[in-house]
């Protein structure tokens, strides 16, 4: 096994429980946990894929992840802060009560 | 914008440049009319400002009024005949341009400094005369307005300049003739002066088109290539028209049509004596001294259209009709001022007559000759009027000659200087300068090749002027007082105008006699020698002889009818005791406004009558069957509408709402659940991107 497909094992791994802590959990601060999984993993094969591409001395994937990391910070802020928001506003952080979007 | 400087007459073409005095000469006229604009955003009760800012900006009209004047001056004692012209585009369509210009010539010299000067002093009269009157700002906003456009007709280069302003007098002098509104009389003489100057100007307006039809510009000069230079002249003489005329005669005789409707030529002159509603420094101004010898002066500008074809000595139809008008005017309206009680209708048909004396002059003797009657006139007439205005001042408004008598002790200056107008009116021998241009109006009916007639009605027509001012002025001034309360002497305000007036009344005819005949020689283009030689021409002594005893013999009438004798204000005239059916006929106004009432005024009325049943019977029937058959046709589309048309969008719009519901149980409202099917989308695209990159 080479080293990339040891690495992208591992993200794949990440992301597959990220992404069912995402789908089973019911709170919303569990889901955003599980998202923040999912981004890690996919920051992982990024830094994967440029140290073992064809040009490990730019510094493209790290400026990548760089990048996804702080959009993610934001992100979780902006999650938190809704999440906040509706607990005061319903009293609860369960996803399958906030359904009055349903058409 | 072009500009070029045209030298006629006695000294060759050499140079082309435009004096700064005419290139600003726009300012005359504009002065009054800004001024007009301010007064007319001024509260009412502004009335120190309105009058100062109208009185400041005409007096600075008159300033460059004399400017130019000098300017024109300076040139012809050089030997230049001055005509400078600034023309620009006002606009084009097609291939033609629509010029606008002014121009400076010693006609319109002459009439600048009289415009403006009698203006002026009528203006200050005002302040006097319009003391009470709640509505001294409205007027003097419209006084303004009246002398700016009044300038614009006299600088004016371009008959379609000359035509707006034109019109704009007559708008300024319907407003004041209705300036007392609230008096029914004054409010329908308004509207009938603009409706009868209306009648001539439709002609006028055809005689535009016309001229701009046949020469492609309305520019009176312009280098050579103007409407009225020889150019264009000989060509509207080589294209005939109706009844043997050229184009120059017919375009003539419709400017002639608005110039009668305008200086109250008979059959127009029934607006002028009802035009004597308004104010009495109006009737001075507009109705004696300027707007109502803007029609003189528009002959006098387009005299070489007029006078175009003429042979030597000869003269054209346009001017034999002009005479023929004058002279039926100038006696057919001082036959009628003899019988009139009014003061100011006794002068309104004396200027209906004058102005007939000077269409005559300008018909036989040319601009020179009419043109000075003009400006005499101008200054005697507003002289008599300001004197009428002061007699009816002073006698509390009085203004029937009947009820008053007298007032030479109690009004001296106003006895002085209304005798002064009077005997310049009468044209009294030697000091007066009605004398002087009378008989050059006189000299030339006699020489005229057509027709002795006119020279034998302008000689009645003198005798009768004699007449009945001096019957005016012995009811005014002479015998006992008969009114009621006792008149009094107007203010200096009023009577320093008077004053300056009655100096210009005597003086001006120095300019004009047959010794010294300068005025003419400054609006020929000649030089002008001063030799006792001129009076004896053949014929002219003997022709001042004439007029002198013509004066006498009707002041002597007058006297003998009148004098001493201060007749109670209901006793019947002298003249009505010796022939009481003339004098009926006279004092009714020998009928002319009865024949338009059972003419013209009959047939609208019968017109108006078809009209309203065409209009009720026919018209109102066909309307009313369209609207029946639209209604009808409402009334199918009503039924398609709400069977065939509203049937299938209500369908339309059941089958929407049912997919609507269906497509919106997609929409749970859960995040998980969107997240699933998301996450197996992904997995079914790798699965595919995976089974197509195997295959």
């Amino acid at each position: 096994m080479t080293p990339l497909a040891s690495y992208l094992l591992v993200a794949a791994l990440l992301f597959s429980i990220g992404l069912a802590g995402a789908l089973t959990r019911r709170n919303a601060i569990l889901v955003l946990i599980g998202i923040e999984l999912m981004l890690n993993a996919a920051n992982l094969n990024l830094i994967a894929f440029w140290r073992y591409g064809p040009h490990p001395e730019l510094l493209t994937g790290m400026m990548f992840a760089i990048f996804s990391i702080a959009v993610a910070a934001a992100e979780a802020a902006v999650g938190l802060g809704l999440v906040i928001q509706i607990y005061r506003h319903a009293h609860t952080t369960d996803l399958d009560a906030m359904n009055r979007m349903k058409g | 914008m072009l500009m070029q400087e045209e030298i006629v007459a006695f000294y060759p073409p050499t140079q082309y440049y435009v004096s700064f005095i005419t290139s600003q000469l726009w300012l005359i006229p504009t002065m009054p009319i800004v001024a007009a604009g301010i007064i007319a955003l001024l509260k009412r009760l502004r009335r120190k400002a309105s009058v100062t800012l109208a009185i400041v900006s005409l007096s600075t009209s008159l300033l460059l009024s004399l400017f130019a004047f000098m300017h024109v001056v300076a040139g012809w004692a050089h030997g230049v005949a001055v005509r400078e012209t600034v023309n620009f585009t006002w606009f084009q369509f097609g291939v033609s341009n629509v010029d606008l210009g002014w121009l400076l010539d010693p006609l319109s010299a002459v009439m600048l400094v009289m415009v403006s000067f009698v203006s002026l002093l009528i203006f200050i009269y005002s302040i006097g005369y319009m003391a009470h009157d709640e509505n001294f700002t409205r007027f003097f906003c419209f006084m303004s307005l009246f002398s700016g456009a009044m300038l614009g007709v006299v600088i004016a280069n371009s008959l379609l300049l000359l035509f707006m302003c034109w019109e704009l007098v007559g708008l300024t002098s319907y407003l004041l003739i209705g300036f007392w509104y609230q008096k029914p009389s004054a409010a329908a003489a308004a509207k009938k002066a603009f409706l009868t100057t209306r009648v001539g100007d439709v002609f006028f307006l055809l005689g535009i088109v016309w001229l701009f039809a046949q020469t492609g510009t309305l520019l009176f000069y312009n280098n050579g290539a103007g409407s009225i230079e020889s150019a264009a002249l000989s060509s509207l003489l080589a294209q005939p028209a109706a009844f043997g005329l050229t184009a120059a005669g017919a375009i003539g005789l419709l400017i002639f049509a608005g110039a009668a409707g305008k200086s109250g030529q008979f059959p127009l002159h029934v607006w002028l004596p009802d035009a004597m509603e308004g104010p009495t420094p109006v009737s001075a101004l507009i109705h004696a001294a300027t707007m109502v010898a803007a029609g003189v002066y528009l002959i006098a500008r387009v005299y070489p259209l007029m006078q175009a074809g003429a042979q030597s000595g000869g003269t054209t139809a346009a001017l034999t009709v002009v005479t023929w008008v004058g002279a039926t005017t100038a006696v057919f309206a001082a036959l009628i001022a003899v019988a009139q009680n009014d003061i100011k209708r006794i002068l309104a048909y004396s200027t209906i007559s004058q102005l007939g004396y000077m269409m005559a002059g300008l018909g036989m003797g040319g601009v020179a000759v009419g043109m000075f009657h003009l400006i005499t006139h101008a200054f005697f007439k507003s002289l008599l009027f300001l004197g009428a205005g002061s007699v009816i001042h002073g006698c509390r408004n009085e203004q029937d000659i009947r009820r008053m008598g007298g007032l030479k002790s109690d009004m001296p200056l106003t006895f002085l200087t209304y005798t002064i107008g009077m005997l310049a009116l009468c044209g009294f021998p030697l000091l007066f300068s009605g004398f002087w241009s009378k008989d050059g109006i006189l000299e030339a009916a006699q020489h005229w090749s057509v027709a002795k007639a006119p020279f034998y009605m302008l000689v009645f027509g003198a005798l009768l002027t004699a007449f009945y001012m001096t019957r005016q002025v012995i009811y005014i001034f002479g015998g006992h007082w008969r009114g009621g309360k006792a008149a009094h002497e107007s203010s200096a305000v009023m009577t320093v105008p008077l004053a300056i007036l009655s100096f210009f009344a005597m003086a001006l005819g120095l300019i004009g006699t047959p010794a010294w005949t300068w005025f003419r020689a400054f609006l020929e283009g000649r030089a002008a020698d001063f030799t006792w030689r001129g009076f004896l021409e053949p014929g002219l002594l003997t022709l001042m002889g004439v007029s002198t005893l013509v004066v006498l013999v009707g002041i002597g009438l007058g006297w003998s009818l009148y004098g001493d004798r201060s007749p109670k204000p209901t006793e019947p005239d002298a003249l009505e005791k010796a022939t009481p059916l003339i004098w009926g006929w006279l004092h009714d106004r020998l009928y002319v406004d009865e024949l338009y009432k059972v003419t013209v005024i009959a047939f609208y009325h019968w017109w108006g009558y078809v009209a309203d049943w065409l209009d009720c019977r026919v018209w109102g029937g066909v309307v009313a069957g369209v609207a029946w058959f639209f209604g009808l046709w409402a009334q199918l589309n009503r039924l398609l509408d709400n069977n065939l048309v509203d049937g299938g969008f209500d369908k339309g719009c059941d089958e929407l709402a049912v997919g609507g519901g269906l497509l919106a149980r997609v929409q749970t409202g859960r995040v998980q659940t969107y997240l699933r099917i998301l996450a197996l989308a992904v997995l079914l695209l790798a699965a595919i991107l995976m089974w197509s990159s195997r295959a």
